[in-house]
């Protein structure tokens, strides 16, 4: 009889599922980065000069930066001039409509699970594909369009709205603020751009996906969300890729800015390749992700479920600036084989009774590691504020682990936070439970882990929820389920 | 239907069976007593196949197959049912999920077509009715916040589902009141047919009241060392064990 100890090693070794390349002609730019580098990034994107300049500050000010060094991660250095900047799919002229767009990119998406005519008609979601960086589908603008909603690439609104995104971009993330967000500000390739108008509830979920396709190509997406009073918006972002030798990096920025009254839902599934089981051509994901609420009784939810990359680097966050504001942060990570995940939130409170809540759920199996980093700070202002943080950890086999680190900074007196933490062993009574009844171990394990994470997928739309559970029983099985 | 010869096994160092030899013939009722701490629910752990638990000698043998072989999950398939002492919960996970994948796991080990959500349904209203549990059951995570009796009947809902060939009940009439007594007994012997059996791990003979059993054997530390009719129940319930241990030791001493 064969302990169930094996039985979850075996189910740990999964091997991803959408490893492939498209072969489509790219453009790419030889590997370094320079000012000329910024300069032809922008000039390709034809950008107004207030963007270029910014993005040249971005550069100056990130040559003088260093990577951070304190997430609980290890990888070997990155050589940032061994990246190319740019990369996009040849194209003739400009797709119109889907019919123009390259079959072999549509193919893709199909694998994938996407199929984008399906999409529009089934779900009603209007989907912005990001295939490596520029945007090459949009759909449902019409319709967006009458409500008067903006959805776009923000390499489109830097021309279409340039007085928005000069407004916004790098207010809530200054180029100042890390690294990657610096290096980022410079040579970002494209993103989305929504902006929500006064009083206006989006007619649909808004969604990206997002696939790293050129080879050894670094991603760089910068994304912008803008809801204006009493406006509210739900966006969805999706990705999985290929599978490749090196690793690749991958350092966005999400910026979303809620005004009175307004609410933006944020929901990411991340899949993108973990790496094999010694970590080896996984990509690092070095994202930041902050929210401002910026008006009294806005609101901003983050909802994630990381399954993939081979080390995650990540705290979307929420700047509780307006009075009464609420900032939350749901999230599964999970990491199996040799995954890395360092990944959090951070809750600054500065307005008067601001409200955040924390629910973090974390598995490691294989030899993964995972980290949650969490800070709630509670500034001289924001009397009652409160904070409700929950960690759990759930570590399947013995070869993983789970770490939390909660920084609380309080500086106002009525505040009241609370933390729990909890870490547990996957229960083998669990699983022994379940087999009894018949049900294999890799569907029990998958049962109890989404049972497990049932808080975090409750808080995602519909159809994303199914997908979110599947992909973790992808990335369970032989993984985890 | 069942045949344990010989059967001697452990938890690491502890060996806690010591020579186990029973027979149980399709349509038969067993019922195991026995002192504290005797072996009764590691039997049953071990019949399960639980991990951890470690067959040294002896063989068990359930329709003709080599039931020690099995992967629990196979065992569940070939009919073999466990009510457990001590119901683990699984919270986050739906009870109606977790029954519905049970039954469909089970079914597709024997090769029959999986049930859609309307004969899902229209099973779970019908064996339901029997234990008279409650809907809001189904929608509750698996035995989370249960109370204990609650967990219980959970138990023999399941089984009732499962419909096995062989179920073993360990202890699972205590916590019970006296109507849940009822309605659990109710649940197990309308599962009683010629070609099914039961073996019942209980300490107090009021269950067989309900569940009337073929054989009562008494298990002292390891070992069947009495075995007789349903009227032995009621004589372990008069004068307790210390007769029976006496009777067995002094064929030692002599
Ligand atoms: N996992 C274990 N590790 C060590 N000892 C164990 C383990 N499981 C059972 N035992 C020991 O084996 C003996 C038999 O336990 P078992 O649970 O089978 O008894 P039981 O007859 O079911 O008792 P009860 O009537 O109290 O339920 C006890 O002494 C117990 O402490
Ligand atoms: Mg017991």
């Amino acid at each position: 009889m064969s302990s169930s100890t094996d039985t979850i090693d075996k189910l740990v070794k999964n091997e991803y599922k959408y490893g492939w390349t498209t072969e489509i002609e790219s453009e790419t730019l030889d590997a370094g980065l320079n000012e000329d580098v910024v300069r032809f990034i922008s000039a390709k994107k034809n950008e107004p000069e207030f963007m270029l300049e910014w993005r040249l500050r971005a550069f100056r000010h990130w040559e003088k930066m260093a990577e951070p060094k304190w997430p609980h991660v290890h990888y070997p250095p990155i050589d940032f001039q061994a990246i190319s900047y740019y990369s996009a799919p040849k194209k003739k002229e400009g797709p119109k409509s889907l019919d123009e767009v390259d079959p072999k990119l549509l193919e893709t998406y199909e694998k994938l699970g996407i199929p984008l005519e399906e999409q529009k008609m089934l779900a009603g979601v209007a989907v912005d594909a990001v295939f490596d960086s520029v945007s090459v589908a949009t759909t449902f603008k019409e319709t967006l369009q009458k409500a008067g909603v903006v959805f776009c690439p923000i390499s489109e609104a830097v021309h279409s709205h340039p007085e928005l995104v000069e407004k916004y971009i790098g207010s809530v993330v200054p180029y100042t603020d890390n690294f990657y967000a610096a290096l980022n500000s410079a040579v970002f390739s494209d993103g989305s751009f929504v902006w929500i108008p006064k009083g206006t509830r989006c007619p649909m979920e808004l969604s990206t996906y997002f696939r790293i396709n050129a080879r050894n190509t670094g991603q760089f997406e910068r994304t912008l969300i803008i809801c204006e009073e009493g406006s509210y918006v739900s966006y969805l972002e999706g990705c999985t890729a290929p599978m490749r030798d090196e690793n690749q990096l991958h350092a966005a920025v999400v910026e979303l800015v809620a005004h009175t009254d307004a609410e933006i839902k944020y929901s990411t599934v991340q899949n993108w390749y973990p790496g094999d089981e010694e970590g080896r051509g996984g990509i690092y994901n070095f994202v930041t992700k902050r929210g401002l609420c910026k008006g009294p009784r806005s609101k901003i939810s983050w909802t994630q479920v990381e399954t993939g990359s081979a080390i995650t680097w990540k705290y979307p966050s929420v700047i509780l600036q307006g009075d009464d504001s609420i900032g939350e942060f749901y999230s599964v990570a999970v990491t199996n084989l040799k995954q890395q995940a360092d990944t959090g939130t951070k809750m600054v409170h500065i307005g008067k009774n601001t409200r955040s809540t924390i629910v973090s759920k974390g598995i490691s199996a294989g030899r993964g590691q995972n980290s949650y980093r969490g800070l709630v700070q509670i500034h001289k202002n924001a009397t009652n504020a409160r904070n409700f943080s929950q960690c759990d950890s759930m570590l399947i086999g013995d070869q993983c682990g789970a770490h939390t680190f909660p920084y609380i900074e309080l500086k106002n007196s009525s505040a009241k936070v609370e933390h729990e933490a909890t870490t547990s062993k996957i229960g083998e009574d669990q699983i022994f439970y379940c087999n009894q009844r018949g049900i294999e171990t890799q569907d029990a394990v998958n049962m109890i882990v989404n049972g497990y994470c049932k808080e975090v997928f409750q808080q995602l739309p519909m159809e994303f929820a199914v997908e979110a559970q599947k992909l973790l029983n992808v990335s369970l099985e032989g993984s985890v389920g | 239907m069942l045949e344990i010869k010989n059967l001697v096994a452990g938890v690491e160092d502890n060996q806690i069976l010591n020579g186990i030899d029973l027979k149980i013939n399709p349509g038969e009722v067993h019922a195991i007593m026995g002192p504290n701490g005797s072996g009764k629910s590691t039997l049953a752990q071990v019949l399960a196949g639980r991990d951890g638990y470690e067959v040294h000698e002896g063989e068990v043998l359930f329709d003709g197959k080599d039931l020690l072989d099995l992967a629990p999950e196979e065992r569940a398939g070939e009919g073999l049912f466990l009510a457990f002492q001590y119901p683990v919960e699984i919270p986050g996970v739906n009870t109606t999920y977790f029954l519905k994948s049970a039954v469909n796991a089970v079914r597709k080990y024997r090769g029959l077509p999986e049930l859609d959500s309307t004969e899902f349904l229209k099973l779970v209203r019908e064996k339901m009715k029997i234990l008279e549990l409650p809907q809001s059951f189904l929608k509750r995570p698996v035995n989370e916040g249960f109370s204990g009796g609650e967990k219980k009947r959970n138990e023999i809902f399941q089984m009732a589902m499962l419909e096995p060939k062989l179920a073993v009940l360990d202890e699972t009439d205590s916590g019970l009141d006296i109507d849940a007594l009822k309605a659990v007994a109710e649940g197990v012997n309308r599962l009683r047919s010629p070609d099914r059996s039961q073996l019942v791990i209980t300490h107090y003979q009021r269950l067989l009241d309900y569940i009337v059993p073929d054989f009562v054997h008494v298990l002292y530390k390891g070992k069947i060392i009495h075995t007789g009719g349903k009227e032995l129940a009621l004589e372990l319930e008069e004068r307790g064990y210390d007769w029976i241990i006496k009777e067995h030791n002094e064929p030692v001493t002599a």
